[in-house]
């Protein structure tokens, strides 16, 4: 049974419930509090001991009914033209295949355990790829002895009194593949179906998402998960950044003062403590034309933001600024993005027009605690890029954070002005994937907003 | 993890002894516990492990720990999290402002005893002697951590929303987790002598970090089903209808299909039944409804939302 729960254990990491070495031992320690004996109660005490978010236990459960589904095997039962037990002469006819038997004597079990034994020999369980199905089937069953019955089938063929077994036998073979390849297909369930989906999410991480046509709308759902995850984490470090207030450290000379009222006794012991500033963000994200392709994903980035992070006012531009917070507050993600980029997107841009829409409305909303994050291309169509308003944008705030899809090489050719513009950011970096822009954000956090 | 099982059970006639007993005895004090909940609690105390409680607000989480206290005829020791929370008002906290008051009303009688001291090194070893006598146990503050583990015969520990604490102090939490113990930099290492049974809940403020996760068993509370609503009503709100609760809970469930705030959860479920008994209700009418709606949702919006479809609703079930 321990070799089952390490199977099962496995499967569980496949699905992407973390099972350290710890949880497998408290498992195991469960199992032998509960038993197998019943079937609820085993279940019950494994999940309270591996699965740890309800997430987890509704991946659990799948797992669970899958891994432990042992009643798969369902042959049909030998013919109905073949009532009650097989003749002596069948029987002997087999002999030398005891699943022949078993499949004329319609012994499910017997059957399920030699698919069981079978696995394990072919490695059933090591399934990676969905390519790999047919040959481990074929595999399976060559260990389970098929070739041994197809012996039997051609040797049965050749006296006229046999063709009965032999048909018969031919049928349980066809249904023995059957039965095999959903084996196979429920293992690689278990042990390959999380991991092609964890494939899919590295690359969408690493593709460069202003390439030509952009993300593939069927990896849209996907990116807008990776993005949020991403923007979920955060946010919780933001957070964090202000909780931390410093205490614990005697200030003595608000002590001594207030000891004053005590004789010089210090009866009334003042601590240090930190204020901490609250700050907020302005996120100001270019969906014009030139960054069609990565307007997707920079507002997908938008969105997920707004929905963490309590303080922030969201902007959007191509040829003018208008503030779309209001569209992220009442619209799902995909409405929203579809609704922003109706409202202004994929116009002529212009960076200057747009910046000075920005400070002729909004530039109260800067103050020492705002970090202004801006997302876009810096390619202003050769317009004014009004460099001015961005050294005001500059001075006023925090922190100016520009990330732009295009590499650094491309910056300051053709109509972009953005090593221009460089010079006003405290960060200026490129953000091409999704996994540059999570980096970025870590570093950002880490290090460069000035306290 | 191979410490011996505790005598926690003892008095209460031992409901610990299978899963079936516990939802027994559970039900007998008024909690009405789902197989899952009662087999979590069963391994908790078997496997000597914390038990960490997740679900959404008014699940009851809280009276899980309640309950199974009044169950086992064990002290319950409550620790509401909050942000800011630390060693000092979780553990324990030396006495400050008394330790300065015996210092200070002692000074005449420490200036006697070092007076006939003979010279400086005398008096600094006398000093010394004195010195250790501020900080022992009368000057010591134990706060809740520190109370359960000096509970000998054990206790229901109930850690509420630690995910409301920073991660700073759930990191201190995973010494007491899982050793049971304590070290505090005067004393030396306190241990239990019975380990408390130890209960934390969360509400998903923010992600637990896994070692935590790690050193507990997890426990998912979802909103329950409606028979096991029903039977958790009859047995919190004595002398209802049966009839009423079957169509309140109906309603309650219905309700939880559409896209609220806030859906109601049990507690806001009882707190109707008892507000409908009060007004000697014996069916639900649509006015009724509509007049005690604001018992079970918690947003204006919500409310002006469901009440046009109040009559709807109702013959929906």
């Amino acid at each position: 049974m321990q070799h089952t729960l390490e199977q099962f254990f496995r499967a569980l990491r496949a699905a992407d419930v973390r099972v350290s070495p710890a949880e497998a031992i408290d498992a195991s320690g469960a199992v032998t509090v509960t038993g197998y004996a019943d079937r609820t109660l085993f279940k019950d005490a494994l999940c309270s001991t591996l699965a740890k978010s309800a997430d987890e236990v509704g991946r659990f459960d799948a797992v669970f009914e899958t891994f432990f589904a042992r009643d798969a095997v369902s042959m049909p039962p030998p013919s109905a033209s073949e009532q009650g037990e097989p003749s002596e002469a069948d029987m002997q006819a087999t002999e030398s295949s005891p699943l022949a038997q078993a499949v004329l004597s319609g012994d499910n079990a017997l059957i399920q355990q030699t698919m069981e034994d079978a696995a394990q020999r072919a490695g059933v369980a090591d399934i990676r790829l969905t390519t790999q199905r047919s040959r481990l089937t074929r595999r399976l069953l060559e260990e389970m002895g098929l070739e041994e019955i197809e012996r039997i089938i051609a040797n049965a063929r050749r006296f006229p009194e046999q063709q009965g077994l032999a048909d018969r036998l031919d049928q349980a073979r066809r249904d023995l593949f059957t039965e095999a390849q959903a084996y196979v297909a429920r293992q690689h369930d278990l042990y390959a179906a999380a991991s092609a989906q964890t494939l899919r999410e590295e690359r969408l991480a690493r593709k460069q998402l202003n390439a030509d046509g952009g993300v593939d709308p069927v990896d849209y759902q996907l990116m807008a998960a990776l993005v949020k995850k991403m923007a979920k984490r955060l946010a919780a470090k933001y957070s964090r950044r202000r909780h931390i207030a410093h205490k614990g450290h005697l200030d003595v000379r608000k002590t001594l003062r207030r000891s004053l009222a005590y004789g010089g006794v210090p009866f009334d012991i003042q601590f240090k403590v930190k204020k901490v500033d609250k700050p907020s963000i302005v996120a100001i994200c270019d969906v014009s034309k030139s960054v069609a392709a990565a307007a997707q994903f920079l507002l997908t980035f938008l969105y997920s933001l707004n929905e963490v992070v309590d303080r922030m006012e969201a902007f959007a531009f191509s040829g003018r600024m208008i503030s779309v917070n209001d569209i992220l507050d009442d619209h799902g993600v995909e409405q929203a993005i579809f609704r922003v980029l109706q409202e202004i997107g994929f116009q002529q841009t212009d960076y200057g027009r747009s910046l000075q829409d920005f400070s002729e409305q909004h530039l109260d909303k800067l103050d020492r605690r705002t970090t202004v994050i801006i997302l876009g291309d810096g390619r202003s169509n050769f317009a004014d890029p009004r460099l001015d308003l961005m050294r005001e944008i500059h001075d006023r705030s925090r922190a100016v954070i520009w990330l732009n899809p295009e590499p650094e090489s491309y910056w300051g050719q053709g109509d972009s002005v953005m090593n221009r513009y460089a010079r006003f950011c405290h960060v200026a970096k490129q953000c091409g994937t999704i996994e540059q822009l999570e980096r970025i954000i870590e570093d950002v956090l880490r290090s460069y907003v000035p306290h | 993890m191979s410490i011996s099982n505790p005598a926690a059970a003892g008095s209460a006639g031992d409901p610990l002894s299978s899963v079936d007993t516990l939802i027994e005895g559970l039900g007998g004090v008024g909690y009405i516990a789902s197989r899952r909940i009662a087999t979590a609690l069963y391994m908790a105390v078997n496997l000597q492990k914390p038990i960490l409680v997740e679900g959404s607000a008014g699940v009851g989480k809280t009276e899980l720990a309640l309950s199974t206290a009044t169950l086992l005829g064990l002290p319950l020791i409550r620790m509401q999290c909050y942000e800011g929370l630390d060693e000092s008002k979780a553990l324990y906290e030396w006495k400050y402002g008394k330790q300065l008051l015996y210092t200070q009303i002692l000074k005449d009688r420490m200036g006697e005893a070092l007076a006939d001291a003979a010279d400086m090194d005398e008096a600094m070893v006398r000093l010394h002697g004195m010195g250790d006598l501020f900080y022992s146990e009368p000057f010591l503050e134990p706060r809740p951590l520190m109370r359960a583990l000096r509970e000998d015969d054990g206790c229901v520990l109930l850690i509420d929303e630690v995910d409301k604490s920073d991660e700073a102090f759930e990191a201190f939490l995973l010494e007491v987790l899982s050793a049971y113990q304590v070290s505090v930099p005067e004393l030396g290492v306190l241990k239990a002598r019975t380990p408390p049974l130890v209960f934390l809940t969360s509400n998903n403020v923010r992600d637990l970090g896994d070692a935590l996760k790690r050193r507990c068993l997890h426990l998912h509370i979802p909103l329950p089903e409606a028979a096991l609503e029903e039977k958790i009503v009859a047995s919190r709100v004595p002398g209802i209808e049966a009839r009423l609760t079957r169509e309140l809970v109906g309603f309650v469930q219905t309700l939880r299909t559409l896209d609220l705030r806030k859906a109601p959860s049990i507690s806001e479920t009882v707190d109707w039944a008892r507000a409908l008994v009060l007004l000697h209700a014996d069916s639900l009418s649509p006015e009724m409804v509509r007049d005690t709606l604001n018992v079970i949702l918690k947003f204006e919006q919500d409310i002006t939302a469901v009440e046009p479809q109040v009559v709807e609703l109702l013959h929906k079930r």
